[in-house]
């Protein structure tokens, strides 16, 4: 096959938009950072961002920040630093480049704007367990650097259903940090600010939903590739209003794409569901990688994962604690898999790609025989590869390729038979 | 000279080019070290299969190249896993169920295939060399042995070691410590074998028949001895097991749907 003929990635027009929307979001941060009137909370990228938004911090994700080391694959080089402090490398790796970033004074940030000098100084850090015990320790050393205040929600892990218990006791500690958030921003509790923040939040949830399910339609408009980077505002703008008129204008662009017959993949023939991490380093690769053999990535857990659908504004606090801990990261295997069926279906699925991040076990699902029960109980066929999140130095580009190859032939031989 | 179908299988650690005719059977094939120039040696293996069948090369119909270096074979029309081609190869010979088990230069896989060929399931092992012929290679060099010698030498062992670790550098050091012991090198190269049979057990539970594939098993038997002994039911060891990727990849040049060549 000669280049020209060669499938390229269609760009979603409305990223540029995007792109701008980041750039004053990070633009801002780095304003009130400077600024001693204004206050900035870095915030887990699933912990209590509407609290944080209700008080009038500026919001800062960490999480994010790591994503940009690893699409920018500055992290093979951070993540020493951060091992030679004893942070172990078989940890997060969000956590290890994003401080060995801090401890080499560099960030992707300053690429984005000029005005933009580095991370923004926090004056609080506030995390939710519910992803896993790695982003607390992320978050103490920075409390420790700074000096500056730690507090959080410790989450439940491995819940089936999901109980008015577990609801209380996280809305409980949610409502507890309201003291000290008080105290830090100089600002009084405002319940209505709350809830209009919680709406807002609401409505992102809903419309990036609107966007992933769109990938429903065959062909899928949009591919899992496409989203990792299309969450950005679902991710660090959930209750402002920007983020929402952006995926307005996104969800029309996508719809004009299945009106118009015009799938994210040249003649797609396969569907699958990616479960785990993304490979931020290997996004373009294995953007192409599906391209090339007519496969799209149609949905995925992890984009799916800030879709909030229980937040309420008439019980912010209650709907919040509902939310954050309904998380797939959250539950048991029990409920994993009939989440992912419903997805297999919905989705019109052909085959599960399993990532097992090495530094990542909460999410990576591959590890406690589901894969095997995919095959053996329900006979859809499920692809185990291993990599990582940010440390590319655990990714092997030729068995990637190998393996995505001989699942789609696998693929094929089904829909062949 | 009728109609010739060619496979290359340009694997990481040998190149193999296997000819056959319309009916599958081979006329001609060649093996040679990889090296670092894939394209060249797949030439030079085309040749000497071309003269061991006798053939020129416009009678290749078609070809297809695997294998990690399959998209570096100049002349190939098409390109296919090399997972693909070995479950091809061993439904050809067993055309029933079968595990297929296949340890190569740089990894190990295990496919489970069904009556028709077709792939079940497959595994690749993780990004870590324990357990394939890059493993055995390394515990030669540490054993000052040549790789020829080890299986002979296993099959000489009277009191097996076991070793425990499961990665390649770890083992060398453990081998290293069994020679501090006086452990004799028949022992400890029978306890290498196992270990690679004990790798693939933890990949797979290798249910049903097992046909063994690859360059490790054609020129280690006690490999596939081991992991017989290790499921307690004979595994079989596919004829010219070496050859298995570059001839499924020829019986599919013959059969055709193989995924269009691109460049590299």
């Amino acid at each position: 096959m000669n280049d020209e003929r060669k499938p390229k990635i269609k760009r979603i027009a409305s990223t540029k938009s995007m792109g701008l929307l980041m750039r004053d979001y990070f633009v801002e941060l780095a304003e009130a950072a400077e600024d001693p009137g204004r206050k900035v909370a870095w915030c887990t990228s699933v912990g209590p961002a509407e609290l944080l938004r209700s008080f009038g911090f500026d919001v800062y994700f960490p999480e994010n920040h790591g994503a940009m080391l690893g699409s920018a694959r500055m992290a093979a080089d951070l993540i020493p630093r951060a091992n030679a402090l004893g942070y172990s490398p078989d940890i997060c790796s969000y956590l290890t480049s994003d401080v060995g970033a801090f401890l080499a004074g560099v960030s992707p940030m300053t690429k984005v704007d000029e005005r933009i000098k580095g991370v923004p100084g926090p004056d609080v850090l506030v995390f939710n367990t519910n992803q896993c015990r790695d982003v607390q320790d992320w978050f103490l050393w920075y409390g420790r650097h700074f000096d500056v205040p730690v507090i959080g929600v410790h989450s439940y892990a491995g819940i089936g259903d999901v109980r008015d218990l577990h609801v209380k006791s996280i809305a409980g500690q949610m409502e507890a940090l309201v003291p000290e958030l008080e105290r830090i921003s100089g600002t009084k509790f405002d319940i209505d600010r709350l809830r209009e923040v919680v709406g807002l939040s609401r409505r992102c949830s809903e419309l990036w939903k609107e966007v992933l399910d769109t990938a429903s339609a065959r062909p899928a408009p949009l591919t899992f590739f496409d989203g990792t980077i299309l969450m950005g505002p679902a991710v660090v703008l959930r209750g402002d209003s920007r983020a929402n008129e952006f995926y307005e204008t996104l969800i029309a662009e996508l719809r004009q794409r299945i009106d118009e017959g015009e799938g994210a993949v040249e003649d797609e023939a396969y569907r699958i569901y990616w479960e785990g991490m993304p490979i931020w380093g290997r996004l373009r690769a294995n953007a192409t990688l599906f391209l090339e053999n007519r496969a799209c990535v149609v949905a995925s857990t992890y984009c799916n994962s800030w879709i909030f659908q229980d937040l309420d504004p008439e019980d912010p606090f209650m709907s919040m604690a509902r939310a954050y801990t309904k998380l797939f990261i959250v539950r048991n295997d029990e409920f994993k898999e009939r989440y992912i069926d419903e997805m297999l279906d919905v989705f019109s699925v052909d085959g599960i790609l399993f990532h097992d991040a090495k530094t990542c076990p909460n999410n990576s699902n591959s590890r406690y025989g589901m894969p095997e029960r995919y095959v053996e109980d329900k006979g859809v066929p499920t692809l185990v590869i291993n990599g990582d999140l940010n440390d590319m130095r655990l990714v092997s580009d030729e068995q990637m390729v190998t393996n995505v190859e001989a699942f789609i032939e696998q693929l094929a031989e089904r829909k062949d038979a | 000279m009728s109609d010739l179908f060619c496979g290359v299988d340009a694997g990481a650690a040998a190149t193999k080019v296997v000819l056959v005719d319309p009916s599958g059977g081979v006329v001609g094939s060649s093996v040679r070290r990889s090296g670092v120039d894939f394209t060249s040696t797949a030439r030079r293996n085309l040749e000497d299969a071309l003269a061991q069948a006798g053939a020129a090369r416009d009678a290749i119909r078609r070809t297809v190249s695997t294998g990690y270096g399959r998209t570096n074979v100049d002349f190939a029309d098409e390109t296919m896993t090399e997972i693909a081609c070995h479950a091809t190869a061993v439904h050809h010979a067993f055309p029933r169920p079968v595990t297929v088990v296949d340890i190569g230069g740089q990894d190990s896989k295990v496919i489970r295939i069904d009556a028709d060929g077709r792939r079940v399931n497959f595994k690749m092992n993780r990004k870590c060399a324990a357990g394939t012929g890059a493993f055995l290679e390394e515990i030669g060099l540490r054993l000052d042995v040549e790789l020829t010698e080890l299986d002979r030498l296993a099959h000489e062992a009277s009191d097996p070691v076991s070793l425990g670790s499961f990665c390649t550098v770890f083992t060398k050091t453990e081998v290293l410590g069994l020679i501090r012991q006086g452990r004799r090198i028949e022992d400890i190269a029978h306890g290498v074998y196992d270990s690679v049979a004990k790798r693939i057990l933890e990949m797979d539970p290798l249910t049903g028949e097992v046909v063994m594939t690859g360059g490790v098993v054609e020129h280690n038997p006690m490999v596939a001895t081991l992991l017989s002994s290790r499921i307690g039911r004979q595994v079989h060891v596919l004829e010219r097991a070496q050859l298995a990727g570059a001839h499924g990849a020829a019986l599919r040049a013959i059969g055709g749907g193989a995924k269009e060549k691109t460049d590299a």
